[in-house]
C-alpha cells in the first residue's frame, strides 16, 4: 500500500514537468525581498520585480536606454526634464495608466522613510502638466537621470490609496504595506501567487502595452539558496532555468545533452583596495603604513598570477583587466587595461627596494558570500602574496559580518567588486568609491585612498552635460588613479545561466539581469 | 498544587527572560544591517539616518527594554529584509517546519518502537545485533552528511524524489499543508527521514533499555510463571509499561527536532522557519532572528512545563525534581 | 591544551605495559576483550588520534602554509584514478591543497575541540553539581535553576547564541584565532547540566554518610571533603556520559562548522571541510566531500561504540 504511494507519488512528479505547457520554472539563488519594489534597494530584486513593474525607461537587452512608460522627453531647463507619457496602457488590475501614478510613485520613492530614496538621489520635484506630461526637476544639473529612472517603477496611484499604502513601508516604525505582498504593475507579467521562500507564480499579461516577443505563459519563481541542489534540480528537470548556475558546475552542466549554459561577462569589475591611511590596521610594520610607498603596490600588483587566478579560481571564465571599470561602461579606455606583467623576481626586488626585503604582515578582509569565487581567489592571492615573501593574514566571514570591519576601515587589503549598477557609467564609481569622503561623495572609500588631483576632475565631471566631455574627464581621472596604483585589478567576473533544452532563446546582458519577456521556449 | 504552578510558571517566564536577553545580546555582534538595507548610491548621511530611524544608535539597555516590552505582547517588530510583520512571517512558515517533524516524529516511532522491542526480545540473535550497531552508526552520522547523500543517490542518481522544496501545497485557512498532494508527500520524504535518523536510533534505544528493565520485573516474572503466552508478555504488559517513557521523551524532543530541523531545511531548500532564521542571520535581519529564537524558545519551554505538570499531577513525588532534563538528550 | 586531552584519551588505549596487563585482566578488561566492537573501536579511534597529532610529521603538506599551496595543483583526484598525482593519495581541493592533508590536520583540531569541549563541562558540571549537593538550600536552588535554563533552549540554538557572543566580545583580529576557543566554551556552556544534575544527586546521598559527618565534625574543610570524598565517588558515571558526550561534542562542532558559524576557512575542521567540499558535489569533486566525511563518521562512531561498551560494562544490569 505504501510503496504503491510511494511509486505514485515519484509518478506523478516525473510527469509534472511535461503536462504544463509554455511554463519556465526558474530557480534563483535567493529570494526576492519583497514584492513591493521601493523596500529593498536590492539589484536581484528589482530586476525580478520588472516583470511586473516598469519605469518611464529601460534597458535593452545590449544595455541602451529605451523608452517604456515614458514615449520621449527633453530637457526644458538644465535641471527640468519633461516626460510624455505612453497612452493606452493598463495596470494589471485595469486601471489606466496616467501622469498622477508617476507623481504618486515618485513621492512614494523619495518619502524619507523610502530605502529607495538614495537611487534617486538627485530629485527634487515633480508636477503634472497635463495627464500624459510630467516634469521632474533636479536639484543641479545631472546627467544621469534617465539611468536611474531605469529602476524607479511606476505604482497605480488608485490602487495605493485604496490600500492605504501611499507611504513606503517603514522599518524603524514598524509600518508594513500591502504591496509587501500584493502586486499591480503594468509590465508582462503579473503575480498570481506567493509562497516566500517557496515559490512565487508569474502569469503572461494578456494586456500588455508592448508587443510581446515571450511566449511564455507562466513562470515558477524559486528560490533555492544552496548551489548543489540548485544543479541537481536542474538536471533532474525540477526547474528549467537558472541565474546562477556555480561556475565549478559549469563542466558538467555543459556535458549533460538536456542542458545549456549562457556565460559572459558581468559589469562588475573585481579589485583589491588598500588601507592607505598612516598606519597599517594589523601588521609587524607599527610606525608606518608600507602601502604608501608605490614600490610596494606594484610589487603586490606583480606578484599576481593572475593567469593562474584566471584558469583555476574562476575556471578560466573571467576576463582579466587591468582596467577598473569594464568595456560596456562609458568611461572605460583600452590602453587602461594592459596589466604590468606577472614577475614573482621584480615583485621581491622592489619590496627589497622599498626597505622589505622580508616582508610585512598585514590582514586581508575577504567575504565568503559577496563575489564570484571570492573565497577561492582571495585565498589563491594570498598565497602568490605570501610566496613574494608577504605575510598575508587572510580574513574570510560572510558579508554581513565583514562589512561592518570594511566601512570602519578595519583592514589593510580588501577585496572589492563595483558593478556601476543601475547607473552604468564610470561616474559611480569615481564619486561612490575613489572620490575623497566628503559630502555625499566617497561614501565607499574606506582606506583613505582619495587624491585632490582625481577629486577635482571628479567633481567637474558630475556637472558637465555634454557627454564626450564628461567621459574623457572620467578617463582622464582613471588614468591618474592607475598611474599611481591605488588598486590592484584583478578581472571582470563572470556570470553564467545555465538552462534545459526547452528553453529557446534567452537574452543575457552584462548586467547579469534576467529579462524574461524575451525569452521564448519550445 | 497552585504554589508549584506558580512556581514552575515563574520559572518559565524567567528563563524566557533569559533567552531574550542572550538572543539580544548577541545581535549586537551578528554584524550591521544597514549597509545591506541601502544600495551602492546611498550617502553616508542617508546611512546615519537609516541607524538612527532603526533605533540601532541608541543604548543597549533601551533597545533591549523596548524590545522585551514589544515581544512581551507578541509585536516583534518588522523584518528588515521582507519589510513584513515578523510573527506573520515566522508563522507563514511555521507549517513547513511542523509537518516536517510531525513527519520525523511518526517515523521515528513508527520504526523506534518496532526495532527496540525487537532487539529487546531477541537480543542474542544477530540481526539485533546487527540493529544495536547500526543505531550506534544512526547517532554517529552527521544529519548533515546523510541529507547530502541521500540526495546525490536518490535524487540525483536514481531521479526518484524531489531534493528541494517542499512541492505543491494545499492552503487550509491560514495552514499550508503538503500531505494533500503527491508532490508535497514526495517532497517530504528525504527531509522526513534526514530529521528522523536520530531520533528513531533514541526510541529504539529508550525502548529497548526499558523493556529490558521491565522484563526484569515482577510482575513480569508472575505473568511468566502463570503461563501467560510470550507475545501477550511482551507486548500486552512490558512493551505498554514503557510506552509512557516513549511518549515523554518523543514529546519533549519536539521542541529539539523543530531546532534541529534548520540543518536539514539547510540541506533540502525546506521553506519552514529554520531556514527564514539562517537567511535572517545572513542578511543580519535583527527582529526575524530574535523572534525565532524566542519562539521556538517558548515552544521548548512550554512543551517542558506541560510535561512537568503533567506528571506532577500523576505523581506528586515528582513535583521536587522534574525531569525536564530529559529533554536535552542530544 | 593538546598534550593534555591527548594522555586522557590514550590513557585507555596505551598505558605502560603493566598496566595494560591489570587492565586486561580485570572484569573490565575481560568484558573489553571479548567485544570485539570496543577494542576494534579502540584500536580504530587510536590510530586517527595519533595520525591526527601527528599531522605535522606525516601530512605531505601544511595546508595552513599559504606560501606551500599551488594553485596549479588544483582539484587533482585520488591517486587511483586517471590523472591521480603523488603525493595527493586523497586528491587536492581547488586551491590545490591536499585533501588527506587537510583531513588529517582537520581532525586534529575536530578532535581537540572535542577533548577540550567535554573537559570544560565536565569540570564545570562537577564544580556545580559538588556545590550544589554539598552545600544544598539558596547555593543549591541557584545553580540548579541557571542548570534548567541552559536545558530550556534546544542545544544547537543556545550553541549558535553563545558563539556568536563570545565572538563578539573578541575583537575582530582575535576572532579567527580564537575560533577554536570559542566553540570549545560554546558547546561545553550548553553540555554542562548533565554532569552537574548526576553528581548532585550522588553528592547528596554521600553528603549524609557517616564518614562525610565524622569529617565534618572533626572541621575538615569543606573542600578537602567534596575533593578527597565525595569526588572519587562520582567519577564513573561522570567518566561513562563523558565518554558519550565526546561523540557530541565532535558532532556539534561540526554541525556549527557546517552551518558557518564554527572553523574559518582558514583553519578548517573536518565540518568546514564537509561544508565546502559540499559546494562541489556535483562538480565530479567527490573526493572533496566524501573522504571528510568518512572520516567524521568514523571518529563519531568508534568514539560512540566505545562509550557503548564501557557504559555496559560498568552498569551490568544493562547487559
Amino acid at each position: 500500500m505504501r510503496k504503491a504511494w510511494l511509486l505514485a507519488a515519484v509518478a506523478a512528479f516525473a510527469l509534472s514537468g511535461a503536462a504544463e505547457a509554455k511554463t519556465l520554472k526558474w530557480g534563483a539563488g535567493r529570494e526576492i525581498a519583497s514584492l513591493d519594489p521601493y523596500s529593498y534597494g536590492e539589484t536581484f530584486t528589482l530586476s525580478v520585480l520588472n516583470h511586473v513593474y516598469e519605469g518611464l525607461v529601460r534597458y535593452t537587452g545590449d544595455l541602451k536606454i529605451e523608452p517604456a512608460l515614458a514615449q520621449s522627453w527633453e530637457t526644458v531647463t538644465p535641471t527640468t526634464w519633461r516626460f510624455h507619457l505612453r497612452k493606452g496602457v493598463t495596470f494589471h488590475n485595469g486601471d489606466p495608466f496616467t501622469a498622477d501614478d508617476v507623481l504618486a510613485s515618485l513621492a512614494r520613492v523619495s518619502d524619507d522613510a523610502s530605502p529607495l530614496k538614495g537611487n534617486l538621489p538627485a530629485y527634487k520635484s515633480s508636477r503634472k502638466i497635463d495627464d500624459y506630461t510630467v516634469e521632474i526637476e533636479v536639484n543641479g544639473p545631472y546627467p544621469l537621470l534617465l539611468n536611474d529612472l531605469t529602476n524607479i517603477f511606476i505604482f497605480d496611484k488608485k490602487w495605493l490609496e485604496a490600500n492605504n499604502a501611499l507611504k513606503p513601508t517603514d522599518v524603524g516604525k514598524g509600518v508594513t504595506g500591502y504591496p509587501t505582498d500584493h502586486a499591480n504593475g503594468t509590465g508582462p507579467f503579473m503575480v498570481e501567487s506567493r509562497q516566500p521562500d517557496a515559490r512565487t507564480v508569474f502569469v503572461k499579461n494578456p494586456g500588455w502595452w508592448d508587443k510581446p516577443q515571450h511566449n511564455i505563459d507562466r513562470i515558477e519563481f524559486m528560490p533555492i539558496a544552496s548551489s548543489s541542489t540548485r544543479v541537481a534540480a536542474l538536471l533532474s528537470g525540477e526547474i528549467d532555468y537558472t541565474n546562477v548556475a556555480p561556475l565549478q558546475d559549469l563542466p558538467r552542466l555543459k556535458a549533460s545533452p538536456e542542458v545549456k549554459v549562457l556565460q559572459t561577462n558581468e559589469l562588475r569589475s573585481v579589485f583589491f583596495a588598500l588601507n592607505l591611511r598612516d598606519k597599517l590596521f594589523e601588521s609587524d610594520v607599527k610606525d608606518k603604513n608600507p602601502f604608501k610607498d608605490i614600490r610596494v603596490r606594484e610589487a603586490l600588483y606583480r606578484a599576481i598570477d593572475i593567469d593562474a587566478v584566471q584558469k583555476r579560481a574562476m575556471r578560466g571564465l573571467s576576463r582579466n583587466t587591468g582596467a577598473l571599470v569594464a568595456p560596456a561602461i562609458p568611461g572605460y579606455d583600452p590602453s587602461q587595461d594592459a596589466r604590468p606583467s606577472f614577475d614573482l623576481g621584480a615583485a621581491k626586488k622592489l619590496l627589497a627596494e622599498a626597505g622589505y626585503p622580508n616582508g610585512f604582515s598585514f590582514q586581508m578582509n575577504c567575504q565568503s558570500d559577496a563575489l564570484v569565487n571570492e573565497e577561492e581567489f582571495c585565498q589563491a592571492v594570498a598565497s602568490m602574496w605570501a610566496r613574494a615573501g608577504l605575510k598575508p593574514n587572510l580574513s574570510m566571514a560572510p558579508r554581513a559580518q565583514q562589512t561592518p570591519k570594511r566601512t570602519r576601515g578595519d583592514f589593510d587589503v580588501i577585496s572589492f567588486g563595483w558593478a556601476n549598477e543601475p547607473m552604468i557609467d564610470a561616474y559611480s564609481l569615481l564619486v561612490q568609491v575613489i572620490h575623497s569622503k566628503s559630502g555625499t561623495a566617497g561614501v565607499f572609500n574606506w582606506g583613505n585612498w582619495g587624491d585632490p588631483k582625481v577629486d577635482a576632475l571628479i567633481d567637474q565631471a558630475g556637472v558637465e552635460l555634454d557627454t564626450p566631455k564628461r567621459v574623457a574627464l572620467m578617463k582622464q581621472a582613471l588614468k591618474l588613479v592607475k598611474d599611481e596604483t591605488l588598486f590592484i585589478p584583478l578581472h571582470q567576473q563572470p556570470m553564467a545561466w545555465a538552462m534545459r533544452a526547452n528553453v529557446e532563446t534567452m537574452v543575457q546582458a552584462s548586467d547579469n539581469k534576467p529579462r524574461l519577456w524575451l525569452t521564448r521556449l519550445k | 498544587m497552585p504554589a508549584f504552578l506558580l512556581k514552575r510558571f515563574l520559572n518559565a517566564a524567567g528563563v524566557m527572560l533569559a533567552v531574550a536577553f542572550l538572543a539580544f545580546l548577541s545581535f549586537r555582534f551578528v554584524g550591521d544591517p544597514v549597509d545591506l538595507m541601502l544600495n551602492e548610491q546611498a550617502s553616508q548621511q542617508q546611512r546615519d539616518e537609516l541607524r538612527a530611524h532603526l533605533g540601532l544608535d541608541k543604548g543597549f539597555a533601551l533597545q533591549f527594554a523596548t524590545f522585551v516590552k514589544n515581544a512581551a505582547q507578541g509585536d516583534f517588530g518588522i523584518s528588515y529584509r521582507n519589510q513584513q510583520d515578523v510573527f506573520a512571517l515566522i508563522s507563514e512558515r511555521f507549517p513547513a517546519t511542523f509537518e516536517l517533524v510531525l513527519v520525523a516524529t511518526f517515523l521515528s516511532l513508527a520504526i523506534g518502537i518496532p526495532l527496540g522491542v525487537y532487539t529487546a526480545i531477541r537480543r542474542e540473535s544477530l540481526l539485533a545485533k546487527a540493529l544495536q550497531f547500526g543505531s550506534v552508526l544512526g547517532v554517529s552520522l552527521p544529519s548533515f552528511a546523510l541529507g547530502i547523500m541521500l540526495i546525490l543517490v536518490f535524487s540525483v542518481t536514481l531521479q526518484w524524489l524531489p531534493a528541494f522544496g517542499r512541492g505543491e501545497v494545499v492552503k487550509l485557512g491560514w495552514w499550508s499543508t503538503g500531505f494533500l498532494t503527491p508532490s508535497g508527500r514526495a517532497a517530504l520524504i528525504l527531509p522526513g527521514i534526514t530529521l528522523s535518523v536520530f531520533q528513531v536510533t533514541l526510541v529504539m534505544r529508550l525502548v529497548r533499555a526499558e523493556m529490558l528493565e521491565t522484563m526484569r520485573t515482577d510482575f513480569i516474572r508472575f505473568a511468566r510463571a502463570r503461563g501467560l503466552p510470550a507475545r501477550s508478555i511482551h507486548f500486552g504488559h512490558a512493551l505498554r509499561n514503557c510506552l509512557m517513557p516513549v511518549i515523554t521523551v518523543t514529546g519533549l524532543q519536539i521542541g529539539n527536532l523543530i531546532a534541529f530541523a534548520l540543518v536539514t531545511e539547510t540541506v533540502f531548500q525546506w521553506p519552514g522557519m529554520g531556514m527564514l532564521f539562517v537567511q535572517a542571520v545572513t542578511f543580519v535581519d535583527i527582529p526575524v532572528m530574535a523572534a525565532y529564537l524566542i519562539i521556538v524558545s517558548f515552544i521548548f519551554v512550554a512543551l517542558n512545563t506541560l510535561v512537568d505538570l503533567t506528571y506532577a499531577w500523576v505523581d506528586p513525588r515528582l513535583r521536587e525534581d522534574a525531569l525536564s532534563g530529559a529533554a536535552n538528550a542530544r | 591544551m593538546p598534550a593534555d586531552t591527548a594522555t586522557t584519551v590514550t590513557a585507555d588505549a596505551a598505558p605502560a605495559s603493566g598496566r595494560i596487563r591489570r587492565f586486561l585482566d580485570s572484569d573490565i578488561g575481560w568484558s573489553f576483550r571479548k567485544t570485539p566492537a570496543a577494542w576494534i573501536s579502540a584500536l580504530v579511534l587510536t590510530l586517527l588520534i595519533v595520525t591526527a597529532f601527528l599531522a605535522p610529521l606525516i601530512a605531505a603538506q601544511n595546508p595552513y602554509d599559504l606560501s606551500q599551496i599551488f594553485i596549479d595543483k588544483a582539484e587533482i583526484p585520488p591517486i587511483w584514478q586517471e590523472g591521480g598525482e603523488w603525493p595527493f593519495l586523497l586528491g587536492t581541493d581547488p586551491q590545490g591543497r591536499d585533501v588527506l592533508s587537510a583531513i588529517l590536520y582537520g581532525s586534529r583540531i575536530s578532535l581537540i575541540i572535542g577533548f577540550a569541549a567535554v573537559l570544560v563541562s565536565m569540570l564545570i558540571g562537577v564544580g556545580v553539581g559538588l556545590l550544589a549537593g554539598f552545600h544544598g538550600g539558596r547555593i543549591d536552588n541557584l545553580l540548579m535553576r541557571l542548570g534548567d535554563t541552559v536545558l530550556s533552549i534546544p542545544t544547537l540554538l543556545m550553541a549558535i547564541l553563545v558563539s556568536a557572543v563570545f565572538r563578539g566580545l573578541l575583537p575582530p583580529e582575535l576572532r579567527d584565532p580564537f575560533a577554536a576557543m570559542v566553540l570549545v566554551l560554546a558547546i561545553s556552556l550548553t553540555n554542562w547540566v548533565q554532569y552537574a544534575r548526576v553528581v548532585r544527586a550522588l553528592t547528596m546521598v554521600e553528603r549524609r554518610k557517616e564518614y562525610v559527618l565524622a569529617a565534618r565534625i572533626i572541621h575538615v574543610p569543606a573542600a578537602r571533603i567534596m575533593l578527597r570524598h565525595i569526588l572519587p565517588n562520582t567519577l564513573t558515571p561522570v567518566l561513562v556520559s563523558a565518554t558519550l558526550n565526546l561523540g557530541l561534542a565532535i558532532l556539534s562542532e561540526a554541525t556549527l562548522s557546517f552551518l558557518g558559524v564554527g572553523m574559518p576557512i582558514t583553519q578548517p575542521s573536518l565540518g568546514t571541510l564537509i561544508r565546502i567540499g559540499n559546494q562541489y558535489l556535483f562538480s565530479g569533486s567527490w573526493w572533496l566531500v566524501v573522504f571528510p566525511s568518512l572520516q567524521l563518521g568514523l571518529i563519531v562512531l568508534s568514539v560512540n561504540l566505545l562509550g557503548d561498551w564501557l557504559r555496559d560494562a560498568l552498569n551490568p544490569k544493562l547487559r
